[in-house]
């Protein structure tokens, strides 16, 4: 594919989103290779009270928490929590938002108002708290922030894909493909979706850090996996009682969503530059 | 699939040339209607648009049709009317002697496949992440049986038909020239084998060097598919030229329809005789020195009553605007709709 | 010489695109005399709206260089003047412009009159030339002036109920309407020089006709200079005194419009002509496609197209010559008087 050749290398000359890369590209690393980085691995479930919120060094390169814990290694496996967090709630709710949209987009009857007002009513409450509703009554696991996320965050993508599908269906390729008697599954899948996939990789990559930051507030909450799952946000929640003395414990966890939900908003601003038809256009 | 055998045939056989014959019409076209509803800012229904209001016309097997008029007569509107773009409103549309004005999607498929409809751009008809192969093999999967491998030799013959190289076949559209494209997009039609073409506005935009090139094509084209083409155009000088008969539209009517002799020697109707006037002609008589047309066609959404044109017509009578012309052949081929031709 | 409103010498623009260097203009000459209608014609990509962006000033800057040349407008070059001075005291005033599409040249928000009327306050002939500065006072009375100046010049392009017309937004009026009002805005500063770039493109035939009469009339009457740019050769019959053909970005031939359309002298304006449909001699196009102006051909920019080149062609720009009185052009083997499109 010389369009993902075309990406990558105008990926490379922007430095900014290049940056965004190299924070994901960290993450996934950390994420990945948690049990061979890690100095304390057995620390995720052990407690050792007699070393309790010791500050940074050079055996606990970000100290330990209240139980001991070397912080490092539990924010290695905790990557690995938020990844599998982000990642399966986005690929649901792009399952369930881009079909929606899509039908809702190319008919333009009943069914396609009955979608597009059922995902207004989502888009009606703010996001997070939706979430924390949802969350709060499916009792905290992995499992159920996850659906939490997803059930919320579907109608962005409907409404994207919605948008793009109108606007494509103006288009003369698309027309022409419906005047030469394609099938409505044919004209979608076939023509609509690929050409508007750049739109809903850009919205997926930005989405992905708003979904690590919506992930890490439920923790917070702790409406999140439960102790002791070394999740980001549920760390920085149990930090509260001890700061400011140990404030390495609330510093850890909190420039690593810092980080990764940065990285991810550079790397799908830099994609949307790329990847804007406008932009793609003119280079034709 | 019943579109699959009927195209098997007529690219085995290639008879062709038996249906229809004698001048019989391909397209018959009665009394059709397409209005499009005008709403206000609450988008409630205060009116119609009448884009065509009970326009009748046949095509005749072999020839080329124009269809002249200015913008926002009903002339484009026409064409995907016939296509299926746009559902009519009333009328029938009869197409190699089958009703298709009613049918449905599923239904005039088979039939579709042999009336195609070629945009102002046929390029533009071409998926930009589609490879020019995939793009020419769709028509042939959608409407056809055909496996693979034949489907690769129709795409070759045509593309050797429209003078392209088959290396193209593995281009996207944005890395060959736009005129390229355009012979394209006409293959991709084409490998259907229709037997009517429907252009519409196929010179908009063109410089005059490049539109001879292009016209030059469908010529040679409509000779080796044995193709009846519907020239839809604002273009007269073009339309002149190329066409057989020409039908002249004004706000969703035809005023007057004729073989192009006729029409151009002897125009009948008000304003085809202004349309005419208004043609430059290098080296004739200045069209500036002696345009009478005045105005501007008035608003679609709301007609003058009874002859549309009266309001811009220097021989506008109080009967015009009383009575709504009809359609009248005056012998032969040509007629026309002005209560003061007979 | 001495003549002449408008003079371009040897003028050499060039555009920065992401393929490299575009050769737009390639040294092209041409005047025009007051009170002249000349067309400038030539299909896309011939360069004629860049030069008609060039004499008004408004090349983008970010793209376009200007190489060599001169643009002399009432004997000042004004290359050579201030833009700020250019802006305030030539364009809009002395140069006015009418454009393709009118539509795009109203902002839609408010209505024609007081867009209109904004421009009167700066330019108008009653309006002190020398006055600086963001903003200027448009006392009552030049506005009463200004207003009747506007309403008098809306019933001579034959618009209906002017006043009706100015309390309208742009949306509201149809496309000839809206040409008729650029047509007025254009001889409303009592210019000497209007261009009008593909002004009837967009239209209908008969409001074309309509259009081009009316421009005519106007010029004629006012003695107004009209650049007419177009591709379109029927229009430019209708009503310039002299055309200038461009091809490729270089001027190839100049002449009265008469002598020009009965006997053209360069072989591609003669194949452009030819091209035009007619139903007596059938479809002739030009073979080959326009040069990509980034690798312009070498010599005459025609000649790998051209069925008279020779190596001369290849090799060096002909000089313009005069194969009559007023007709000159660029070619070393043209086509003498007489023989015509049915060579």
């Amino acid at each position: 594919m010389d369009g993902f050749i075309f990406i990558l290398r105008r990926l490379a000359s922007d430095r900014v989103a290049m940056l965004g890369a190299v924070i994901i590209v960290a993450l996934v690393a950390a994420a990945l290779l948690a049990p061979v980085l890690s100095t304390h691995p057995a620390d995720i479930a052990e407690f050792h009270p007699a070393e309790r919120l010791q500050a940074p060094s050079a055996q606990h390169f970000f100290g330990t928490d209240r139980m001991g814990s070397d912080i490092y290694s539990r924010m290695l496996y905790g990557a690995r929590i938020t990844i599998t967090i982000a990642v399966v709630a986005i690929v649901v709710a792009v399952l369930i938002g881009v079909p929606i949209g899509l039908i809702a987009g190319y008919y333009r009857n009943w069914l396609s108002d009955l979608l597009m007002r059922v995902s207004d009513v989502f888009l009606a409450v703010p996001q997070i708290v939706l979430a924390i509703a949802i969350a709060q009554t499916l009792g905290p696991s992995i499992e159920n922030v996850i659906l939490a996320l997803s059930l919320t965050y579907w109608p962005f993508w409907a409404r994207l894909v919605y948008a793009e599908t109108r606007a494509s269906l103006n288009e003369t390729y698309v027309e022409a493909a419906i005047a030469l008697g394609a099938s409505p599954w044919r004209v979608m899948v076939l023509h609509i979706l690929p050409n508007i996939s750049s739109s809903i990789i850009v919205r997926t990559t930005i989405g992905m850090g708003g979904t690590i930051l919506t992930a890490a507030v439920l923790g917070f909450l702790g409406l999140g996996p439960p102790p002791p799952t070394p999740e980001w946000g549920r760390t920085i929640a149990e930090s509260r009682e001890f700061l400011p003395e140990a404030w390495w414990y609330a510093t850890a966890p909190g420039l690593a969503i810092f980080l990764v939900v940065m990285g991810f908003n550079l790397l799908g601003d830099g994609l949307r530059d790329i990847l804007d038809p406008k932009i793609r256009r003119s280079r034709q | 699939m019943s579109g699959g055998t009927d195209i098997t045939r007529d690219g085995a056989g290639g008879g062709e040339a038996e249906q229809a014959a004698d001048g019989t019409a391909l397209l018959s076209v009665r009394d059709l209607r397409t209005y499009f509803p005008v709403r206000n800012a609450w988008k409630r229904r205060v009116g119609w648009l009448k884009a065509l209001d009970d326009v009748s016309f046949d095509v005749r097997d072999g020839e080329i049709l124009g269809i002249v008029g200015e913008s926002g007569c009903g002339k484009s509107t026409l064409g995907k009317t016939i296509m299926g773009i746009h559902p009519p409103t009333g009328g029938r549309i009869q197409f190699e002697g089958r009703d298709i004005a009613g049918m449905g999607a599923e239904k005039a498929r088979g039939l579709r496949s042999r009336l195609q409809y070629a945009y102002q751009d046929p390029g533009a008809s071409l998926d930009p992440r589609w490879k020019i192969r995939a793009s020419l093999h769709e028509p042939l999967i959608i409407h056809t049986d055909l496996d693979q491998a034949q489907r690769e030799r129709r795409v070759r013959e045509i593309m050797a038909a429209v003078g392209l190289p088959e290396t193209h076949l593995d281009l996207y559209p944005h890395e060959i020239s736009g005129g390229q494209q355009r012979r394209v997009g006409l293959a991709r039609i084409l490998t259907l084998h229709p037997t009517l073409v429907i252009l519409d506005e196929p010179t908009s935009g063109l410089d005059v060097s490049v539109q001879a090139t292009v016209l030059q094509l469908f010529l040679d084209l409509k000779r080796e598919f044995g193709l009846t083409y519907v020239f839809i155009s604002h273009d007269l000088a073009v339309v002149r030229m190329l066409c057989d008969r020409v039908a002249v539209m004004y706000l969703g009517r035809i005023v007057e329809i004729g073989r192009i002799e006729d029409i151009f020697t002897n125009p009948r109707h008000p304003y085809t005789q202004s349309l005419l006037a208004a043609i430059p002609e290098i080296g004739g008589r200045k069209v500036t020195d002696d345009f009478w047309l005045e105005g501007e066609p008035p608003d679609p959404k709301n007609l003058p009553s009874g002859c549309r044109f009266r309001t811009r017509c220097p021989k506008a009578q109080a009967r015009c605007s009383e009575i709504d012309p009809p359609l009248v052949a005056h012998g032969g081929d040509h007629a026309d709709a002005c209560l003061l031709s007979g | 010489m001495s003549g002449a409103l408008l003079r371009v010498d040897d003028l050499r623009v060039d555009f920065l695109t992401d393929a490299g260097r575009a050769r737009v203009l390639d040294h092209v000459n041409f005047e025009m005399a007051a009170g002249e209608i000349v067309g400038l014609v030539g299909e896309s990509g011939s360069g004629k709206t860049t030069l008609a962006r060039a004499i008004l000033g408004i090349l983008p800057a970010n793209a376009a260089v200007i190489e060599s040349g001169s643009i002399h407008f009432e004997g000042q070059n004004l290359l050579e003047r201030d833009p700020d001075e250019l802006a305030r005291d030539v364009r809009g005033r002395l140069i006015t412009f009418v454009p393709q599409d009118p539509f795009t040249s109203f902002n839609p928000v408010f209505t024609i009159g007081s867009q209109m009327m904004e421009i009167m306050k700066w330019k108008s002939p009653l309006a002190e030339p020398g006055q600086d500065g963001f903003w200027r006072t448009h006392t009552r009375k030049r506005r009463q002036q200004d207003r009747e100046r506007l309403i008098a010049l809306l019933q001579s392009v034959q618009l209906p109920d002017p006043e009706a017309v100015l309390a309208k937004y742009p949306h509201e009026v149809s496309g000839g309407q809206r040409q008729r009002l650029m047509i007025a805005m254009a001889l409303s500063t009592d210019a000497r020089l209007i261009i009008a770039d593909e002004p009837t493109t967009a239209l209908d035939v008969t409001i074309q006709a309509q259009i081009l009469k009316l421009l005519r009339r106007l010029a004629t009457e006012r003695g107004v200079s009209v650049l007419f740019a177009t591709h379109d050769l029927g229009a430019a019959h209708e009503i310039c005194d002299r055309v200038v053909v461009m091809y490729a970005g270089q001027d190839v031939e100049s002449a009265p419009s008469a002598a020009f359309f009965k006997a053209p002298a360069h072989p591609y304006t003669n194949s452009l002509l030819a091209s035009l449909p007619s139903r007596e001699h059938g479809i002739r196009g030009i073979p080959g496609e326009i040069p990509v102006l980034v690798e312009p051909p070498p010599g005459c920019r025609f000649h790998p197209r051209c069925a008279r080149a020779s190596d001369e062609c290849r090799g060096a720009r002909p000089l313009a010559r005069e194969v009559e009185s007023g007709h000159s052009v660029r070619c070393f083997h043209p086509l003498m008087a007489g023989s015509g499109v049915e060579s």
